[in-house]
C-alpha cells in the first residue's frame, strides 16, 4: 500500500457526494430501438458492416467449410496456415482438403515459435464466439487452444463464425452471453483487417496486424436446429 | 520549460526541438499561435482535416434522437463512475489483483516514471514498444525512459512519425495530422535506413510496418494506455485500428498500462455506449477495427499473451479537478477529440501551438489541473466562448462554461484557500481597477449618464493606440452623440 495510494483515495474521499448518483438505465437507451429480425436479417447487416471494412465474407456450411477454406488458401497462395487443433472446428479440419498449403497447428509457447509466427506464417485460421450486426464484428475470445496472436500477427486471418451467433448490438452480445460473470485474460472485437489514416487522413490497410480478414459464415439458413 | 525558440515549431516541420514542450509562457503563447496563423501550409492542413472529421462524425449520427439519448446515456454512465471514483478505484485494483495484475498508484509524472523505471530495470529491459497513450506523452515517458537509456519506440503510425521527425503530437487522435504525406515521405527518406523517397501512402505504411514488426517482436516491454478500465470485472479496454495496441499488449514478455484515475466505470456494459460515442465522435467510425479487453497475465496452460501485467494509476492534478462539483465535469472525458474537430481556434492554430500535451478545448480545460495555472492562466482565453464544444461533446462536458469559470481562477485576486493550484496567477492590478470602474459606471444609471454624456464630449481625446485592441482593429471612438441624445430629438 503506497503513500500515494492512501493520499489520492483520502483526497477523492474528502470530495466524493455523499450519495452516488443514480446508477445509469441502459435498457432505456436500447429496448426501444431493439430490432425484430431472424438470423438472415442479421446476417445481411453483419455482412454490410464488415465487408465496408475490408473485410471478404463467404457463407458455406457446416460440412462444406473445410474445403471452402482450402480452395480459399489455395487462391491467396497460403503457404503456411496456422490453426489451434484441439477446437471443434480445429478437429475439422483435413489436409486433404489443403492441396497448396502446409496445415500447421500452433504447438508449444509462443517464444519458442515467434520467428516462425512473424516469418513463416501465411495465415492463422480461428473460431469466433459470434459476432455484432449494428457494427460488423466478430468477437474473439482467445484460448488455450486458439492463442491471442493467432488473429493477429500473421498477414490473413481467417475467421469461422455461426451464423447464429449474431447478436444485435455489443450490448446484446454482452448481456446474452453475461460477460460480466467472466471474462477471459484477453477478448476481442475485430472489425476488419489492421488499418490506418495516420498519414493525410488516406485508409490504409495492413497497418500492424493481418491485412486481410476473411469470414467463412455457416448456418447461415435460419434458426434450423 | 519551452526553448525559447519553440515557437517555429509549430509553425514549420524544419525545427525539430524534441525537449518537452509541456509548458510555454504567455508570451511564447502568444508567438506560437502568431506564427501558426501566418502559416499557410499549416492551416491548409488542419482546415481540411477538421472539415473531413467535421463530415465523417456528422455521418455517424443521422439520427438526431438516437444520438441525444446516447449522450445522454453517456454522461451519466461518466457522472455516476465519478460520483463513485474512490470506490471504484478499490473495487478496480482489487478485481485486478485477483486477475493476476499489479496495480500501482502514482501521485505525478514522476512517480509514475519511477515506477515503470523500476519494472523495466527488474527485467533489464531495452526496448519499450509503445501503443498510442496520452497520459505517456503527459507525464514524458519517452524522455525519462531515454534518460534512464531505455529506448522507447512509438508504434502508432501517427505517433511514429511525430517521433521520428522529434516532434510532439498535435492532435490526440491523429498525431501526424499536422504533416503532409511529402513531408513524411522525405523524413523517412532521411531517417529509415535503406528507404528512397516515396510519397505514395500504402508504400509509407508497408514501410513503417516492416520496421515496427521487428520491435514487435524483439521489445522486452510493451506499454498501452487505458480508454476504459472496468471495476467489477478487472478489465482494461483498448481502442485502436491498427493492431499495434494488440501487439504491444500481446508479445512483449511485460505490459504495463497507464491511465489517470478517472478512467474507470463500474460495469462490463457500461463500456458499450461508451465505446461507440467515443469511435463514432473521434474519427467517424462506426466502430474501430480492435476493441481490446485486458482481463490479466498469460494463464498457466495459455500461450501468449504477457507474463506480468502492470497498471499505473495517475493523479496528476486530477484529484484537484475532482474536488470542485464544477470542475470535475472536466473529468468526463473519454479523449475523442471531437472539440477540437469542431473548434475555430485549433483549426487555425493546429495543436501544437499550445505548448500543452492536450491541445484544444479539452487541452484548455484539463492542463489547468495537471500543470497549474501559474503555467497555464492564459489558455482558457485562447477561445471565442463560440460552444461548438461544448455542443458536439460526447459526454456533455460544458467546455465553454468550464473555460469561464477557469479565466475567473486564473484572473481573480489571489486568496487563501484556492481550490487551484496557481489560482491569481494571471491577476493583473490594472486589469483589475479597469472592469472594477467599468462596473461602477454600467451598473449605475447616474453615472453611466455621466460618463456618455463626458464621453462623446471629449471623444477628439481618445487614444489611437488601444492596448491589444489596436492591434489588429480600428480604435474605438465615442460617437458624437449619444443614443439617449437622438432619442430625444426625434420625440
Amino acid at each position: 500500500m503506497s503513500a500515494s495510494r492512501e493520499r489520492i483515495l483520502a483526497r477523492l474521499r474528502a470530495s466524493q457526494p455523499a450519495q452516488p448518483l443514480p446508477t445509469p438505465v441502459l435498457d432505456a437507451h436500447y429496448t426501444p430501438r431493439a430490432r425484430n429480425e431472424g438470423v438472415r436479417e442479421r446476417l445481411a447487416r453483419f455482412r454490410t458492416g464488415i465487408e465496408s471494412f475490408h473485410a471478404e465474407v463467404h457463407v458455406s456450411s457446416e460440412a462444406g467449410w473445410p474445403a471452402l477454406l482450402g480452395r480459399l488458401c489455395a487462391d491467396k497462395g497460403v503457404g503456411t496456415l496456422m490453426y489451434g487443433a484441439d477446437t471443434p472446428a480445429g478437429r475439422q479440419l483435413d489436409p486433404s482438403a489443403f492441396a497448396a498449403t502446409v496445415l500447421r497447428p500452433w504447438a508449444g509457447a509462443v517464444e519458442d515459435l515467434k520467428a516462425d509466427l512473424f516469418h513463416r506464417v501465411d495465415a492463422g485460421f480461428t473460431q469466433t464466439l459470434g459476432a455484432i450486426a449494428e457494427t460488423g464484428t466478430l468477437i474473439v475470445w482467445p484460448s488455450e487452444a486458439e492463442p491471442r496472436t493467432l488473429s493477429l500477427v500473421p498477414p490473413i486471418h481467417f475467421a469461422l463464425l455461426d451464423a447464429r451467433d449474431i447478436h444485435p448490438t455489443f450490448f446484446d452480445a454482452m448481456r446474452a452471453g453475461n460477460w460480466a460473470s467472466g471474462l477471459p485474460t484477453n477478448a476481442l472485437l475485430i472489425s476488419g483487417p489492421s488499418k490506418t489514416a495516420d498519414i493525410q487522413q488516406t485508409l490504409a490497410y495492413g497497418a500492424h496486424g493481418p491485412k486481410e480478414l476473411v469470414v467463412i459464415v455457416i448456418n447461415a439458413e435460419g434458426e434450423v436446429q | 520549460m519551452s526553448a525559447p525558440h519553440a515557437t517555429s515549431a509549430a509553425a514549420s516541420s524544419s525545427k525539430r526541438d524534441a525537449r518537452p514542450i509541456a509548458f510555454v509562457s504567455a508570451q511564447a503563447l502568444r508567438e506560437r499561435m502568431h506564427d501558426a496563423v501566418n502559416d499557410p501550409h499549416l492551416r491548409k492542413s488542419f482546415r481540411g482535416a477538421m472539415d473531413f472529421l467535421m463530415a465523417k462524425r456528422a455521418a455517424q449520427f443521422p439520427d438526431e434522437s438516437e444520438l441525444d439519448s446516447l449522450r445522454t446515456l453517456s454522461e451519466g454512465i461518466r457522472q455516476y463512475s465519478l460520483s463513485r471514483l474512490p470506490d471504484l478505484l478499490e473495487q478496480l485494483e482489487a478485481k485486478l489483483t485477483r486477475n493476476g495484475v499489479q496495480v500501482h498508484w502514482a501521485a505525478d509524472a514522476d512517480e509514475a516514471n519511477a515506477i515503470m523505471l523500476g519494472i523495466a530495470r527488474r527485467h533489464a529491459a531495452k526496448t519499450i514498444v509503445k501503443g498510442k497513450s496520452m497520459v505517456s506523452e503527459e507525464i514524458e515517458f519517452n524522455h525519462a525512459m531515454h534518460d534512464a537509456g531505455i529506448d522507447a519506440l512509438e508504434s502508432d503510425m501517427g505517433e511514429y512519425i511525430v517521433q521520428l521527425a522529434g516532434e510532439k503530437p498535435s492532435h490526440i487522435i491523429m498525431p501526424a495530422i499536422h504533416k503532409t504525406k511529402e513531408q513524411i515521405a522525405t523524413l523517412f527518406a532521411e531517417k529509415v535506413p535503406g528507404v528512397s523517397y516515396t510519397d505514395n501512402v500504402d508504400t509509407l505504411i508497408q514501410i513503417g510496418r516492416q520496421v515496427l514488426r521487428e520491435k514487435f517482436e524483439q521489445a522486452d516491454i510493451g506499454l498501452s494506455g487505458v480508454n476504459f478500465a472496468v471495476a467489477e470485472t478487472g478489465t482494461l479496454c483498448l481502442v485502436e485500428n491498427e493492431g499495434n495496441g494488440r501487439m504491444c499488449t500481446t508479445v512483449p514478455r511485460v505490459h504495463m498500462a497507464i491511465t489517470g484515475i478517472e478512467k474507470v466505470v463500474e460495469k462490463l456494459e457500461h463500456v458499450a455506449p461508451l465505446y461507440s460515442i467515443l469511435t463514432r465522435s473521434a474519427t467517424g467510425q462506426a466502430i474501430s477495427t480492435y476493441f481490446n479487453l485486458i482481463s490479466g497475465p498469460r494463464k498457466p496452460g495459455e500461450k501468449d499473451g504477457p507474463e506480468e501485467v502492470h497498471l499505473i494509476l495517475l493523479d496528476n492534478g486530477r484529484s484537484q479537478a475532482y474536488a470542485d462539483e464544477q470542475l470535475r465535469k472536466t473529468l468526463q472525458c473519454i479523449r475523442c477529440g471531437a472539440c477540437m474537430n469542431h473548434c475555430p481556434v485549433y483549426t487555425r492554430i493546429g495543436g501544437l501551438a499550445y505548448g500543452t500535451t492536450y491541445p484544444g478545448p479539452i487541452g484548455k480545460i484539463i492542463s489547468p489541473h495537471l500543470m497549474g495555472l501559474e503555467q497555464t492562466h492564459l489558455l482558457p482565453t485562447v477561445s471565442t466562448l463560440c460552444g461548438a464544444c461544448g455542443e458536439v461533446c460526447p459526454v456533455k462536458i460544458p467546455i465553454p462554461e468550464l473555460l469561464v469559470r477557469l479565466r475567473g481562477e486564473a484572473q481573480s485576486k489571489p486568496h487563501d484557500n484556492p481550490v487551484m493550484v496557481g489560482q491569481g496567477a494571471g491577476y493583473s492590478a490594472l486589469a483589475s481597477f479597469v472592469w472594477r470602474t467599468w462596473a461602477r459606471i454600467y451598473a449605475r444609471p447616474g453615472n453611466y449618464r455621466m460618463f456618455s454624456w463626458l464621453a462623446s464630449r471629449f471623444r477628439a481625446l481618445t487614444p489611437s493606440r488601444q492596448s491589444g485592441w489596436t492591434a489588429a482593429r480600428t480604435p474605438l471612438t465615442p460617437a458624437p452623440r449619444r443614443l439617449r441624445d437622438m432619442v430625444r430629438d426625434r420625440q
